[in-house]
């Protein structure tokens, strides 16, 4: 294992502007594992393009004064890219090369970031195990067993595996936080708008947001104050004052207020996730934070409302699938009809499928004012209760997900029982905050718990901060896989 | 049993902004295929909307002209369908919260008889993509460029009770849409374009018949023939007994019939909801203010210029007729020139000089300025009207008229011993029809009078030399 | 909610997607369930109109930039002759709209 693999981005970073490590060096660390299976992390990488883009930074006239210069990463396939396929993981969009670039690849190309390839996700981003790509599941690196959390799950098992430092993944339900669980990282999704949505494919437009996993906060700083900003191109993009997240963390929490909300400690959750989550709140209290009970009634409508939502506008945004600009085109049809028929059926897997006709029906005559309506109701009634309460708290507490990672191939025919266990992460998209997961513990199965912190609407600053108190305290975030460094093949089936 | 007719329509109109409505690329008509295009509105994944400030500004200025109320909190949703010139499977639309409702347009109509039209409501909309049809390769092509031009859909009440009355609305509509310049309005480049619903019921019946939905009318005449087609075909089904079928139909110009298009139960789901890239947009007191500060629209100015100006209805209709002419001839008269005589001289020379060179009247040089100075001269007699004429046409280009005048040697000749001199040589040449005018022949004045000016190059003051060859003639 | 099947079969149409038998038994069944537990939404009290806190007025002025190169457009679709893409004949199809 290369002692490379082990430094966290700032301290690769830093040893990289000193001369210390060359980005060369740090790609060839790197490709060892990502490039060797990877644990079907990766869909797509081009060693040779990579090895050149290091060599270009190495020998640019200017060096870059970023934390991220010349550190290797690595992006979720629905993130547009013009130098690999953007596929989604869908035998859809297998072939297709993006004209352009994300928002976010243009502000990582400019900060001197080095994409190493492109990683295994849910079937556009449907799914919260990691298991629905085309390319196969991503097995979780502690458990080869069990799932590595979805969807941004290979950008999860890449990053725990040391594959590569960081990587973005996106978050439409808990799509960063829960494979950050699951794989013991630190995940992040920022306020909604913070991050431009030009270039990523979407899944539910009012939800989805880019979101960094890494090992600890600090490093989620980092690639925030890169990745955050304002951008014309997106009418959902919050003007701000980004960049200052880094510089900004103290680990000093004093007197910072913190709510842990009763309802998301229900009976649904498993006793020893419970257990982890309380020795957070004693952890924290002991940095001198004040922790303690609060209610969040509201919380019985968030699944449904999710679910209405997300699925609503999934099937709107996926009906540009349709056989004929670009993406899987079923042969030999004899109209256009049969054409987008043909090519959607064949095009589409069976999570996508359901929720596009689950979107379609609440969507459809008749229906509107029973589920999408209600839907947006309750997703005010949530945005209210939560800015009541964070107006006594700075920060809210609670689990990530109900269990620990569940076995592969266990949710994949109970989709109700996958959706309800995004309960706890669905919050902050319904309500746009930002939410951090981060490792806090080992379940006794083998596998790494996580912990949630809320914040309010730009309240980033806080949530890192408290993070990185914890952080400070613990070494959960410093543990590593068996796995880790070595690559393996145990479960790939994507393309080089 | 007497049957009447009720319709109600739905336009379609571009609006004519430089860029498309929710992207940067050109609204040009006529470019190659799929050479007006970007990931935004060929629908690439990952692209995301951004709406024209501009077409928000043409839908207020026109839902203000048709005197709607203008919606403040306003909201696009999608409306979900698949179609192979529609990139995303959906258009954004507004259905929940339109732009404008509740307006009103008067119409005229032949008789002279005004009658409003309700409106219902208008709302912006993005447009779709051309499809070309090659059934004998078996294939369509799809040409992109016109994906995500500006519309605005104006729907009616039903309103209508002919064709005459469908027409006088949609010249209406298309000389508002011109004067506000919001829209070329062009039938045949499909800059507008309605769709006609129609239904009949006996006389006296307050409740509507089973309408169907025509489309493809592509001119007025095409409306006026679709109106009177569809009305006798429902008619005549429910006459025989039958039932009139609530169906989208197809106008068929040449076969000079409504065909019934493929009815299909499911096509009408839309499945709208609230487009969620695209916030929600307020539009306060002071900015429709702004916007109410529009031009006077043709309707206003007609009713104007005959009562302020006394020109008949004629000469108002004409003028009015083109934003661009109504505006030349204002001009002309803030010059000092008679509104009449302005109105004769630019419905008789310039629709002239214009038709000449296959002009529209925005596009020409002529100044108003030019046109109050020819007409001056010819008022105080420093050139006759014909010698007026000749100036009007030698400037039409461009040039000073008095300039013009001098370099042709032009003007006119009033002074009354030269003119005496000419009239003594007709008087001389021409002694039989002398003689007839004595003997009481009246006609043969008009032939001497020529003469003279004849004499005088065309140039002489034709009231002196009236005066003179009068007086001389009276003489022994 | 009773999901029938005709009613999966209405709604695979409205998504062009074609289900096979087995599919639309699964999805009736399915579809039934994750609606049931939708249930919640039921108590709701729906009171007028929410007013989100969300951004407004996002506006771009009308200026032109160049549009992208076709060869750049068309280069991920399945057929096109250089100009267009070409789709199966949609003559005789119902234009929706």
């Amino acid at each position: 294992m290369s002692a490379l693999l082990d430094l966290t981005v700032l301290e690769l970073g830093r040893a990289i502007r000193k001369g210390e490590v060359s980005p060369v060096e740090a790609v060839r660390a790197a490709l060892a594992v990502a490039g060797d299976g990877c644990g079907g992390a990766f869909i797509s990488l081009d060693a040779e393009e990579v090895v050149k883009r290091a060599k270009a930074l190495e020998n640019g006239a200017k060096k870059i004064e970023n934390p991220l210069f010349g550190v290797p990463m690595a992006l979720k396939d629905n993130i547009c890219f013009t130098g690999l396929p953007t596929t989604c993981a869908s035998e859809m969009l297998k072939n297709f090369r993006p004209p352009y670039d994300a928002y976010v690849v243009e502000r990582l190309n400019n900060a001197g970031a080095i994409c190493l390839g492109k990683t295994n996700m849910d079937e556009f981003g449907m799914g919260s195990t990691g298991e629905t790509s085309v390319f196969g599941p991503v097995v979780n690196p502690w458990s080869p067993d069990r799932v590595a959390g979805g969807s941004s799950a290979g950008s999860a098992a890449a990053v725990s595996r040391g594959g590569c430092w960081y990587a973005l993944g996106s978050d439409t339900g808990g799509s960063v936080r829960l494979p950050a669980a699951f794989c013991g990282l630190t995940g992040i999704k920022p306020t909604y708008g913070t991050v431009s949505r030009c270039g990523l494919v979407a899944y539910a437009s009012s939800f989805d947001q880019i979101g960094p996993l890494s090992r600890d906060a600090a490093d989620c700083a980092a690639v925030l104050d890169v990745i955050q900003g304002h951008d014309c191109r997106d009418s959902t993009s919050l003007p701000g004052a980004y960049g200052y997240l880094l510089a900004g963390l103290t680990g000093d929490i004093r007197g910072m207020r913190i709510g842990m909300p009763v309802q998301s400690f229900g009976d649904e959750l498993d006793p020893e996730v419970r257990a982890r989550v309380s020795e957070v709140a004693d952890v924290l209290r002991n940095r001198g934070a004040v922790v303690e009970e609060c209610e969040l009634p509201a919380l019985e409508y968030a699944v449904s409302a999710y679910y209405v939502m997300a699925c609503a506008q999934a099937g709107s945004n996926l009906a540009r699938y349709d056989g004929v600009r670009y993406g899987h085109r079923a042969p030999g049809c004899a109209n256009p009809e049969e054409l987008h028929m043909q090519s959607r059926t064949q095009g589409f897997g069976a999570e996508v499928k359901r929720r596009i006709l689950l979107g379609t029906f609440v969507l459809s005559a008749g229906y509107y004012d029973d589920y999408y309506r209600k839907a947006l109701m309750a997703r005010e009634q949530i945005k209210q209760e939560f800015s009541r309460l964070l107006e006594r708290y700075d920060l809210l507490l609670t689990p990530v997900a109900p269990g620990p990672a569940p076995r592969l191939g266990e949710s994949l025919n109970d989709p109700k029982r996958m959706y309800l266990s995004d309960i706890y992460t669905v919050c902050a998209n319904l309500t746009g905050l930002p939410a951090l997961s981060m490792p806090c513990g080992f379940h006794s199965c083998g596998v790494p718990v996580g912990v949630q912190l809320t914040g309010p609407a730009l309240g980033e600053d806080k949530v890192l901060n408290a993070a990185h108190a914890y952080q400070q305290e613990t070494d959960w975030h410093r543990r590593r896989p068996e796995c880790f460094g070595k690559g393996g093949t145990d479960r790939w089936s994507g393309r080089r | 049993m007497e049957w009447e007719t009720v319709i109600g329509l739905e336009t379609h109109v571009e609006l004519a902004t430089r860029t498309k409505i929710f992207c940067a690329c050109s609204t040009k008509f006529g470019a190659p295929p799929n050479t007006q295009c970007c990931p935004v509105c060929m629908g690439m994944p990952g692209t995301l909307p951004v709406l024209n400030e501009k077409v928000v500004e043409y839908a207020v200025r026109t839902g203000l002209a048709l005197n709607c109320e203008i919606t403040k909190y306003n909201r696009f949703d999608r409306k979900n369908y698949f179609y192979p010139d529609l990139p995303k499977g959906y258009q954004t639309s507004q259905l929940y919260l339109p732009v404008a409702r509740n307006g009103a347009v008067r119409i005229e109509l032949e008789n002279g008889r005004e009658k409003d039209i309700g409106i219902s409501e208008m709302h912006m909309e993005e447009d779709a993509g051309k499809l070309i049809h090659e059934p004998e390769n078996g294939c369509t092509k799809v040409d992109y460029n016109r994906c995500g031009v500006p519309l605005i859909e104006i729907v009616t009440q039903p309103d209508f009770r002919d064709g005459e009355e469908v027409v006088a609305y949609l010249e209406e509509l298309q000389s508002i849409l011109q004067y506000l310049e919001v829209s070329d309005c062009k039938l045949q480049e499909g800059s507008l374009r309605c769709d006609v619903n129609l239904s009949v019921r006996p006389v006296g019946s307050a409740q509507l018949g089973s309408r169907t939905e025509m489309k493809n009318l592509g001119s007025f005449r095409a409306v006026r023939r679709a109106v009177a087609y569809e009305s006798q075909r429902q008619i005549a089904v429910l006459e025989s007994g039958g039932a009139v079928l609530q169906e989208t139909r197809r106008w068929d110009e040449d076969r000079n019939k409504s065909v019934s298009m493929r009815a299909k139960e499911n096509a009408r789901d839309y499945r709208y909801f609230p487009e969620p890239d695209l916030p929600p947009l307020r539009l306060d007191e002071a900015y429709l203010e702004l916007l109410r500060q529009q031009p006077e629209l043709a309707g206003e100015k007609r009713r104007r210029y005959r009562q302020e100006y006394g020109l008949p209805a004629y000469d108002a209709d004409m003028l009015t007729g083109q934003k661009a002419l109504a505006e030349f001839f204002e001009e002309t008269v803030a010059r000092g020139a008679d509104p009449k005589t302005a109105s004769n001289w630019i419905l008789g020379q310039v629709l002239r000089q214009l038709s000449q060179r296959n002009l529209e009247a925005k596009d020409m040089t002529l100044l108003p300025r030019t046109l109050a100075r020819i007409i001056e001269l010819v008022e105080r007699g420093e050139i006759n009207r014909n010698t007026g004429v000749q100036v009007f046409d030698g400037v039409f280009d461009g040039g000073d008229p008095e300039e013009y005048i001098k370099v042709n040697g032009l003007r006119q000749v009033s002074d009354p011993e030269q003119i005496t001199r000419a009239v003594e040589t007709v008087l001389k040449q021409n002694p039989g029809p002398v003689a007839e005018f004595r003997a009481g022949k009246e006609k043969s004045f008009g032939f001497l009078v020529g003469q003279t000016m004849r004499n005088l190059g065309g140039k002489g003051d034709s009231k002196q030399v009236n005066v003179i060859l009068r007086n001389r003639l009276s003489e022994p | 909610m009773k999901i029938t099947r005709e009613l999966v079969e209405r709604i695979a149409g409205l998504s062009r997607l074609s289900l096979s038998e087995e599919e639309k038994k699964q999805m009736t069944v399915q579809l039934e369930e994750i609606l049931g537990s939708m249930a919640a939404l039921d108590r709701l009290t729906l009171d007028g109109e929410h007013a989100l806190q969300e951004r407004e007025n996002v506006l771009r002025p009308d200026e032109e930039t160049q549009s992208m190169e076709r060869t750049e457009l068309l280069k991920n679709a399945p057929e096109t002759d250089g100009e267009y893409i070409i789709v199966p004949a949609a003559l005789g199809q119902e234009e929706e709209g």
